[in-house]
């Protein structure tokens, strides 16, 4: 069934891999695997968009739009037309 | 680049702490999971020793958040180490790094303030697996010269993963359990009782005891049953999901309405069956909604795409019942009137 979860953001350009292995290390949620000497998306439909493999991709070979995808921050920024925070933490304990 | 030498402090100031986790520690934890004094559960940001750490010892690095430092130390029972705490403003380490706090600037800044150059032989810091969504590795060991190695994602794998600086792809994978879902429901419950009663209490003067019960249900349903349930519950999208599970109670309620009040027409009782139906589900599904900001999986373009296609029907579904509402009083008025 299609879901709002079906595509993301996340773009991996395997031109650009060195192989370092980072990415597979960082990602909570296993979307790279290391294939031979290069990383390949294995799950991409499991990314949340941390940003985690872009931020510790040395030859910046993926690209995500992070965020942390908090819903009241979100809302509150469409009803409002402001930018949305990059955390609720602040109002929200629990969140995020 | 390294840091100018005038740069580094006259003394470093290293505190001794233990492992063991205190009654007042437990209390501190209890008040933290209820949303009590937000950002009162801090620590100093700086640098700890745990147990009696040589130059060789291992440096783990966390955040000044009470259950991230505690949660660390206590998974260390029984090893040498140095803890090096970041100010992340009493925010764990998954948030602050999503934020940035628990970022490359703060580690590099921490690192040179506490003189951890000095104190360690070795070039290598341990830093939890979560955090990399704040740090870039390459550009800290480019800064600072020390290495970045991610950890397991849980503080409870180091003891296995400072063996052999691996980590399975087991501890490598974050994990949503039922315990982690229970430890979430009474910080939710502290921010939803005001908006709940407010909105029992105006339901109260329109619909009876039975509108603030309605009121009272779906949001139970919507932060307490929701987060138990969350794996079971069918759909992928989290507006759906709540539709789903508030529509149990909105069913009950509406039945209930139908049922009794015998004195009334079918099509009255089926109006105040319906608005039931229409509000308690939307009002869950709304809260459910914002569940997705306290789960580890949900993307940010995947709970976008929810917010433009649910909140306008969920919108809707309230301002119809709305509507449902003010016409059947209308009807019992003039009814009552003639």
């Amino acid at each position: 069934m299609k879901s709002a979860y079906d595509t993301n953001t996340l773009r991996y350009n395997p031109k650009l891999c060195t192989g370092c292995r980072m990415c597979s290390i960082v990602c909570p949620h296993g979307v790279f695997i290391q294939n031979g000497k290069k990383a390949s998306l294995d799950h991409p439909e499991r990314c949340m968009e941390c940003g985690a493999c872009e931020l510790n991709c040395p030859p910046h070979a993926i690209s995500v739009e992070s965020g942390v995808g908090c819903a009241t921050a979100m809302i509150f920024a469409a009803l409002t037309g402001k930018k949305e925070p990059t955390c609720c933490s602040e109002s929200k304990a629990s969140c995020c | 680049m390294k840091p100018a030498a005038d740069k580094r402090p006259a003394k470093t100031r290293i505190t001794p702490i233990p492992s063991r986790i205190t009654f007042s520690n437990r209390v501190d934890h209890f008040l933290a999971r209820w949303g009590i004094n937000r950002s009162g559960h801090s620590v100093t940001p700086g640098l700890y020793a745990l147990g009696s750490p040589t130059p060789d010892s291992p440096v783990f690095v966390t955040a000044n958040y009470t259950l991230s430092f505690d949660g660390l130390r206590s998974a260390l029972t029984g090893l040498d180490g140095y803890i090096l705490v970041l100010d992340t403003k009493a925010i764990n380490v998954w948030c602050a790094s999503g934020k940035g706090t628990f970022g490359t600037h703060e580690l590099v800044f921490r690192i040179e303030t506490t003189g951890l150059k000095d104190i360690v032989r070795h070039r290598v810091l341990i830093l939890p697996q979560l955090g990399a969504s704040g740090v870039s590795a390459h550009e800290v060991k480019k800064r600072s010269g020390f290495r970045v190695e991610y950890g397991p994602v849980r503080a409870k794998d180091l003891p296995e993963y400072v063996k052999t600086h691996q980590a399975t792809s087991e501890m490598r994978r974050v994990r949503f359990t039922w315990r982690d879902r229970l430890i979430l429901i009474p910080v939710e419950l502290v921010y939803i009782l005001l908006p709940m009663l407010i909105l029992a209490g105006i339901l109260y003067f329109v619909n009876g005891v039975s509108g603030s019960l309605g009121v009272v249900a779906s949001t139970l349903t919507g932060v307490v049953l929701f987060p138990i349930l969350l794996p079971w519950i069918p759909t992928r999208n989290f507006s759906t999901k709540g539709f789903i599970l508030g529509g149990i109670p909105a069913l009950v309620f509406a039945l209930t309405k139908f049922l009794s009040g015998s004195n009334a027409t079918i099509f009255l009782r089926a109006g105040w069956a319906l608005i039931y139906l229409l509000a308690m589900p939307a009002w869950t599904a709304f809260l459910t909604l914002n569940f997705t900001g306290s789960t580890p999986f949900t993307s940010r373009s995947g709970v976008k795409h929810e917010i433009y296609t649910y909140v306008p029907r969920m919108a809707w579904m309230v301002g119809g019942s709305l509507v449902l509402t003010i016409a059947l009083i209308l009807i019992r008025v003039f009814r009552g009137a003639g």
